[in-house]
């Protein structure tokens, strides 16, 4: 009798924890639409082949700016880019602890702009940037680092607290990829083909101060520490958006700060020219973001850098790699593809407006 | 700490597991230490309050004690010696040295709970005859009310008069005495223990018992059910009702009142639920403080199973006393006198429930909105009992039966006049709430409910069919409840139709629960008083 309750409690425990289990996964957003970014930090997890020369750390800087195709086609450098929305830079000191217990690059490249936030933002922009990691003591050193007031850190280890309320909010892409999501991002990269020529930016307005934050300045000490440890070289990068306005002041104490540490700084609004970025044709979004062929350029000229300044070996010669690295080529350019039919046949690309295909569809 | 935060579940998972993991003859020390922690969260500074009226009622206690063993061995001692007016002298002089120890601790105790409660009450009135004069006005005070201070103050006044009144023996272990004030699950609403009913399982040793706490666990869920399926979702409705008056009168009065007796319901029997339930997985019996108050079909009978604890803690401590008090029973010579005998009797009667009312409408919340809400209270039930021969006439002379219909009728009529009562504590004065119960009468905008309108007060479809859903098995668990322990149903069906219902109910909570991000969280309703 006493033997029989305790199997039928396990059984009943069992089922509670499958059961919340299946409904945490339904009731998660799956970042496969519109705001897709949200998918990017989970899909490193995936990854067969963890055993990259460079890892890119940042936010939309380096996920939307770099592509790590164009680097491996161009200089058989392997990458990859763990940038999500709006990643502060205790975001990617964490994620790069987290990245390091699986791989050890040769090169970390950290972008910069995030240097202008000392204190988090927005729930949103942490979730993103925080769920898709495994459970682990980073992950809630993240979460606990990343929080705003009204969060709790147990919805970062059971997200079904936070997400319980999606339920009226179900739809069909919910399900969908209840199990199994589609690949957003190109080791990391995220394509946009589209193009939005740069226009007028509002005049960038003085700021009282200048200076990064204390707890910036913190987190970089971190990064620079946590490469030295690990014997990986840091480099600091400012991609070449247009905006945010990236201001002298901000800029000099970058160049101050690699010079202190003796890091490499490639601050790419420097190298336009060079880099050959025309902001009528390279960016899908006005300058803020560049699009795929922004993107392969600005890649074309730092592989250039990364390779020279680093000695990273050409490894297209190398069979697993070359065999990886095709697969990944094709899927890249089969979703370019893809997005340049759809521009013809809508005129903009589905994945990123939503609201307008679903009008359209009515 | 809310019942309802994260951290307070963290907080009940420890302590429980510490609880049955520590020698028995360490729970009640486990307990204690755990009622502070938790007092702590609520800000240090609390702590000296509840600690000051724990030693105060402690030392008190004691030496009503003392005094009245002083007085057994004293009277043993001198049996013989002493003449019969002789020990009536000396245990005048104990009960005299007795009761001004009682009226100190009395004076003592609730002076504090009534400065820190209705100093700016006070205040507010004394400005409000200042103004009249033209007098400068005074300033506020900033005094914070530390969580629970009407809950473990009338519990500490109910045991010390219980003390005087030789009832029980005075605890002679501090620690147990402020294990009683302070036990954490109830400090904050209640129910308003007594020492005799809750102390012989507060401080015995309990073995781990599965039925018991899984019943104990059964009822926690279904008070955060309650809490936070129901009370904290329509809570919106009642806010966006109950804040613009100007925008939400007529049919949305009826509307916000009806919304508001659920919300009170779910989230008062919730925090209720959620204690007693607790206190069952410790091994410790609470008192019920409900009994379907809804289904109550006259107003007396609705205060005998709504906040029972309280009911009769008032009743106890302040009708009986006050009804047979000297300068009452003065009042009762000379209104029998002046009145005849059949209206003279009802004076002290109709003086008693009053001032119990006046005092039940204070202790709610220092405002006017409570006092009135008090008296009416009162008001209607002297009116009630009054009425009741006529009652019995016309039931007699037009054949009212006592049928299903009838007594539905008599549940509907008590559960809308104890929610038009309630306006009173929905909006921000008097006034105002008497013009929104007339506004039900005189502005005809039912329409409007046919226009969408209900969709315009935070809620959208989903949370009305929750809502509905909700309330429908609050309503089918009380019409169970009816013919014994649901949860004793429940255990008696096959595992898989109980597991059936416990897993329902678990992630009902979890996946319906108005919490976290994009809810307010809201206080228990009762934890402000």
């Amino acid at each position: 009798m006493r033997k029989k309750k305790i199997i039928s409690f396990v059984i009943l425990i069992l089922v509670i924890v499958t059961l919340a289990l299946l409904l945490q996964k339904l009731l998660m957003p799956k970042y496969m639409t519109k705001i897709v970014e949200g998918a990017l930090i989970a899909e490193y997890y995936d990854e067969k082949n963890k055993n990259h020369d460079v890892i890119f750390i940042g936010d939309c800087e380096v996920y939307e700016n770099l592509s790590p195709i164009t680097l491996w086609e161009e200089y058989g450098i392997t990458s990859y880019i763990r940038g999500s929305a709006q990643q502060l830079i205790w975001h990617s000191y964490y994620i790069l602890e987290d990245t390091l217990k699986y791989e050890k690059p040769d090169v970390v490249v950290f972008s910069v702009l995030s240097m202008m936030y000392d204190t988090p933002q927005k729930e949103a922009y942490n979730r993103m940037s925080i769920d898709g990691l495994p459970l682990s003591l980073t992950k809630m050193k993240l979460a606990k680092a990343s929080m705003l007031p009204e969060e709790d850190l147990i919805t970062y280890i059971f997200p079904l607290l936070r997400f319980h309320s999606r339920w009226n909010e179900l739809s069909e892409e919910d399900f969908k990829y209840w199990f199994k999501k589609d690949q957003i991002a190109h080791n990391g990269y995220l394509m946009r083909v589209d193009v939005k020529p740069a226009s007028s930016f509002p005049k960038p307005r003085k700021l009282a101060d200048y200076k990064f934050g204390d707890i910036c300045y913190e987190y970089l000490d971190k990064i620079v520490k946590l490469c030295k440890d690990n014997d990986i070289e840091l480099v600091l990068l400012k991609a070449p958006s247009l905006y945010p306005h990236w201001y002298e002041e901000w800029d000099s104490q970058i160049v101050d700060y690699a010079e202190k540490n003796g890091l490499l700084y490639i601050n790419m609004l420097n190298h336009l020219d060079e880099i050959g970025l025309d902001f009528n044709t390279d960016t899908y979004d006005a300058g803020l973001h560049l699009n795929l062929s922004g993107a392969e350029k600005s890649s074309v000229f730092l592989g250039r850098i990364l390779q020279t300044e680093f000695n990273l070996s050409d490894k297209r010669q190398d069979k697993y790699l070359k065999a990886v690295w095709k697969e990944k080529a094709d899927a890249y350019y089969e979703m370019e593809a893809d997005q340049y039919r759809e521009l013809e046949e809508y005129g903009y690309l589905l994945k990123f407006n939503m609201k307008r295909s679903e009008e359209n569809n009515q | 700490m809310l019942f309802t935060s994260y951290g307070f579940i963290l907080f009940l998972c420890v302590v429980i597991g510490l609880y049955y993991i520590i020698p028995k003859r360490f729970q009640w020390q486990l307990l204690l230490i755990s009622s502070f922690v938790f007092y702590y969260f609520s800000g240090w500074s609390n702590l000296i309050y509840i600690l000051v009226t724990i030693v105060s009622t402690y030392f008190i206690g004691m030496k009503l004690g003392n005094l009245n063993k002083q007085q057994n061995l004293y009277l043993k001692e001198n049996k013989e010696t002493l003449s019969r007016e002789e020990k009536k002298a000396y245990k005048e002089r104990i009960k005299a040295k007795r009761w001004r120890w009682l009226l100190f601790c009395l004076f003592f105790n609730l002076g504090i709970l009534a400065v820190i409660k209705y100093t700016n009450f006070a205040i507010a009135n004394i400005n409000n005859i200042f103004t009249l004069f033209k007098m400068n006005e005074l300033s506020f005070v900033n005094l914070i009310q530390p969580m629970g201070i009407s809950f473990y103050t009338f519990k500490t006044m109910g045991y010390i008069i219980d003390v005087y009144r030789v009832k029980y023996e005075p605890e002679r272990n501090i620690g147990k005495l402020a294990l009683f004030v302070s036990f954490f699950p109830q400090l904050i609403q209640g129910p308003i223990s007594r020492f005799d009913d809750l102390s012989l399982s507060l401080f015995k040793e309990h073995d781990f018992n599965a039925k018991s706490f899984s019943f104990g666990f059964q009822r926690v869920l279904w008070g955060y059910f309650k809490k936070l399926v129901i009370a904290d979702r329509i809570v919106v409705a009642v806010l966006e009702i109950t804040r613009n008056p100007e925008t939400y009168d007529g049919i949305f009065v009826l509307v916000g009142m009806v919304f508001y007796a659920i919300q009170l319901y779910a989230d008062f029997t919730g925090g209720i639920d959620i204690t007693i339930g607790i206190a069952q997985m410790l091994g410790i019996e609470v008192k019920e403080n409900f009994n379907r108050p809804y289904f109550s079909k006259s107003i007396v009978e609705y205060w005998r199973r709504w906040h029972i604890t309280m009911g009769t803690w008032f009743r106890d401590y302040i009708f009986y006393p006050l009804s047979v008090c000297k300068p009452m029973l003065n009042i009762s010579k000379s209104s029998r006198k002046r009145f005849g005998e059949q209206i003279g009797k009802k004076v002290p009667v109709y003086l008693s429930t009053m001032t119990v009312w006046f005092t039940t409408g204070l202790w709610h919340g220092a405002s006017w909105n409570f006092v009135v809400w008090g008296l009416l209270n009162g008001f209607v039930i002297l009116v009630s009992q009054e009425f009741e021969p006529l009652y019995a006439k016309f039931h007699q002379r037009f054949n009212v039966r006592d049928t299903f219909g009838f007594r539905l009728f008599q549940v509907i009529r008590t559960f809308l006049l104890m929610s038009s009562l309630r306006i009173l504590d929905c909006y921000r004065d008097v006034g105002i709430s008497f013009r929104m119960f007339g506004s039900m009468f005189t502005k005809f905008n039912i329409n409007e409910m046919l226009t969408g309108s209900l969709l315009k007060l935070g809620l959208d479809i989903s949370d009305y069919i929750v809502l509905l859903i909700g309330v429908i098995v609050l309503i089918s668990i009380s019409l169970i409840q009816r013919s014994g322990s649901v949860r004793e149903k429940i255990s008696g069906k096959p595992a898989i139709i109980r597991y059936t219902v416990y897993v329902l109910l678990l992630f009902s909570i979890v996946i319906f629960g108005a919490y976290g991000i994009g809810f307010d969280s809201n206080q228990f309703i009762y934890n402000q008083f």
